[in-house]
């Protein structure tokens, strides 16, 4: 029983961070956010060179072939500085090729995605229908062997540095489209969260040559789902630590009636409830991603623990920090808002905080939960 | 990062498992305190003669010696087979390891075995009626005449004091010195004339607690624990001790009540089927499930800390606070979910689950009170862990 990170996980921990801190201040943030297609190409590629982009996939095609743990530890520092960049779509439309790819898929569009050469993105949400995770309504028509997609997904994340789609479709496959591809239009979408955009992507009669369908089915996207579930739980947390962090130094530091604002107890004891939901939130990110690396029969369980809780925790604790702060907390100018608008994005991404819910309700109240270790 | 026990802690569970599942006596007697006593009183025999007893104090002072992880699977294992609690616990957790750190050979050699075997045992009188959360300011005199101390005051919610030989008292001995450095820690013998107690009957009816009174009650010198003027340090230790201590029995406790609730919900009707299957229901357990589930990681994360730095942090006070939390929006749920039939207690035919949800509800409202108030809690991990400034 040893519940903490290791000596190499603090390591990529105190890289992340201060790679991270140094590349995404506030100004560069801002810049990213306010241009046209949000996507920061030079810090994209340097990302690549650290082996970002194939952090935890498989070693035999390119990847660093860490875990998940590992990936949450990267991923909370992303959150922790709100960083725009395509990791996230990246990595889970690297562990959909990796789970349910061929060989040659893996070879041909693995191998570089893993690299940071080449971007996909997953393109699940039929445009108009419920998000449900896994669930999808597109059909895949056929002309001959060859797959032909006419339909809108949306919601679709870094659309525009994507340069090829995982289309999901009823039948439970994904299909891979290059974004170049005949009959394709991305739509840019007003995004909430103008760090991380989301587009419509358009597809009028796309045909997918045979070998571009994976093999895998749906079942096979559970752990791929689960995974990316502990992901962006884990860029959650990181989205709370900072806006606790936030809060107490400006508790610290700001005066009224004569006093810090975090020597009042309405003030402190806010603070307290923020470090309760960031350290829980912590806690079931861990667990979860541990189970992913050492207990796979316990993932979906603790991963719906994880995002439920993570989903809650990711806005609520920045919506405290922007009550604490007062009026400054309400401005553009503040960094707040872009913490409370990833954190709320990130809630209702891959399963809200009722679904995951429901999850585990089935869980505990078929009575399958098994005894904790001790 | 590993979830799992080792080899050898699986073997150290497995052989507290066995022995409890040959041994733990069952359910405790539904009757009175006194009944209840004596049976808790032949189980921590029980215990003692097995070497279960104080199973975290070192081997040369009768204790087992175990490592943090084995109390708590320990303290795990025995909650989750229900096992009663033995009757000394007050002993066990807090007198014990306060004589162990802080006192002479002699209170060692005198006061350890009795602890252990159950024979003695243990109350603590910290609280007073003018001095709760703010227990350095508590009133309690001793004042010395010869190779004695005069004790008179008041204490208050003394648990178990109607059973106690002695009493872990923190009485004030220099009402001129700065309130944390007047305070003295001493072992007070409760069989005598100056010391009364009065049951303090309780919102469920029950009288766990206690107010005690101290009218020229006697205690000698030699039963002074870590110094004149220490008691404050002395009673600290006794408190980290309480709540390092108590955080896995506690969680395991609340698994146990969260697939009590569980089962209630299969089985209470509602909207045309069951409570289970009722989605705002549904949603308010798994939330629970999710919260005891956080609380269980964040124990480990504490635990390992712990045993890397030797010493509890100030973070224990989340966990806490977020069972005490837990556990009273447990049994409000379950409330909830008996509707109309909440309102019958124990005794009444149509009370749900012979009303054990209706005392859980009424006890679970002393947890946010009982061993630090979720409000000093706070305080504790705003200025402490947070690093705010102070309002004091």
């Amino acid at each position: 029983m040893y519940f903490d990170l290791t000596d190499e996980q603090r390591a990529i921990k105190s890289t992340a961070h201060d790679f991270l801190a140094s590349r995404f201040k506030s100004e560069r943030v801002r810049e990213i956010a306010a241009s046209d297609d949000g996507f920061d190409e030079s810090g994209w590629k340097e990302m690549a060179e650290l082996g970002w982009a194939g952090l935890a996939l498989p070693e035999e095609w390119g990847g660093q072939g860490l875990g998940i743990v590992e990936l949450a530890v990267l991923f909370e520092e992303m959150g922790y500085v709100c960083a725009p960049s395509p990791l996230l779509s990246n990595t889970i439309a690297g562990l959909a090729l990796t789970f349910a790819g061929s060989d040659a898929q893996k070879e041909r569009w693995l191998q570089p995605l893993a690299a940071g050469e080449l971007r996909g993105a997953p393109a699940l949400v039929d445009a108009g229908a419920p998000a449900e995770p896994n669930k999808f309504t597109l059909a895949a028509e056929s002309d001959g062997d060859v797959g032909v997609l006419n339909g809108e997904k949306t919601l679709v994340m870094d659309a525009a540095s994507a340069d090829f789609f995982l289309v999901a479709t009823a039948d439970g496959h994904r299909h891979i489209v290059e974004k170049g591809a005949e009959g394709v239009t991305v739509i840019p979408e007003e995004s909430i969260d103008l760090t991380r955009r989301l587009s419509t992507v358009r597809l009028d009669g796309v045909r997918v040559a045979p070998e571009n369908t994976l093999p895998g089915s749906t079942e096979d996207y559970w752990p791929v789902f689960q995974r990316a579930c502990v992901a962006i739980a884990a860029e959650s947390t990181g989205v709370a630590q900072r806006a606790l962090d936030f809060s107490v130094e400006y508790a610290k530091d700001r005066q009224q009636f004569g006093r810090p604002i975090g020597a009042y107890q309405a003030v402190s004891h806010r603070c307290a409830q923020m470090l309760l939901e960031t350290e829980n939130s912590r806690s079931a990110v861990y667990g979860a991603a541990w189970a992913a690396d050492a207990e796979p029969e316990s993932l979906a369980l603790a991963a719906s623990t994880a995002k439920a809780y993570a989903s809650d925790a990711g806005w609520r604790v920045p919506d405290a920090a922007i009550q604490t702060h007062g009026g400054i907390g309400f401005t553009w100018e503040h960094d707040l808002h872009f913490f409370l608008k990833r954190g709320r994005a990130n809630a209702a991404t891959f399963g809200d905080a009722k679904w995951h819910r429901e999850r585990v309700a089935e869980a505990v109240l078929s009575g399958e939960t098994a005894p904790a270790a001790a | 990062m590993d979830l799992t026990l080792s080899p050898s802690e699986e073997e150290f569970r497995d052989e507290v498992r066995t022995w409890l599942e040959e041994n733990h006596p069952g359910p405790e007697p539904e009757a009175g305190l006194d009944e209840v006593m004596s049976f808790r009183r032949e189980w921590q025999r029980q215990l003692h003669d097995a070497g279960w007893a104080g199973i975290s104090w070192p081997k040369e002072y009768g204790g087992r010696g175990s490592t943090m992880i084995e109390q708590a699977i320990f303290a795990g294992e025995a909650t989750r087979q229900e096992a009663p609690p033995p009757a000394n616990v007050l002993g066990l957790a807090m007198g014990g390891p306060v004589v162990i750190a802080h006192g002479s050979e002699e209170q060692k050699a005198r006061y350890l075995e009795p602890i252990l075997t159950g024979e003695e045992i243990w109350c603590q009188g910290f609280s007073e009626p003018e001095s709760g959360s703010d227990l350095a300011s508590l009133k309690t005199r001793a004042v010395k005449d010869g190779d004695e101390w005069v004790v008179t005051g008041q204490k208050v919610w003394t648990t178990f004091a109607q059973y106690a030989k002695w009493c872990m008292l923190v009485a004030r001995t220099d009402p001129d010195a700065p309130k944390h450095q007047g305070l003295t820690y001493f072992l007070m013998d409760m069989e005598q004339e100056g010391v009364q107690t009065r049951p303090l009957v309780q919102i469920t009816g029950e009288g766990e607690f206690n107010e005690v009174f101290f009218e020229e009650a006697r205690v000698p010198d030699a039963n002074v624990v870590g110094g004149v003027g220490n008691g404050w340090s002395v009673a600290i230790t006794t408190l980290m001790n309480e709540r390092a201590g108590l955080a896995f029995g506690a969680i395991s406790q609340i698994q146990n009540s969260l697939g009590r609730l569980s089962k209630l919900a299969r089985e209470t009707p509602s909207n045309g089927s069951t409570a289970a299957e009722d989605p705002y229901f549904r949603q308010r357990i798994a939330q629970l499930h999710i919260e005891v589930e956080t609380m269980r990681l964040n124990a480990y994360r504490g635990l390992t800390k712990t045993m890397q730095s030797g010493i509890p942090g100030p973070e224990g006070s989340l966990g806490k606070w977020q069972w005490a939390d837990i556990n009273q929006d447990l049994t409000e749920l379950a409330l909830e979910i008996e509707g109309a039939y909440s309102t019958l207690m124990r005794g009444s035919d149509h009370a749900v689950a012979g009303g054990a949800w209706q005392y859980s509800f009424l006890r679970s409202r002393a947890n946010s009170i009982e061993g630090g108030t979720t409000d000093i809690l706070k305080n504790i991990i705003a200025e402490r862990v947070l690093g705010l400034p102070r309002l004091r």
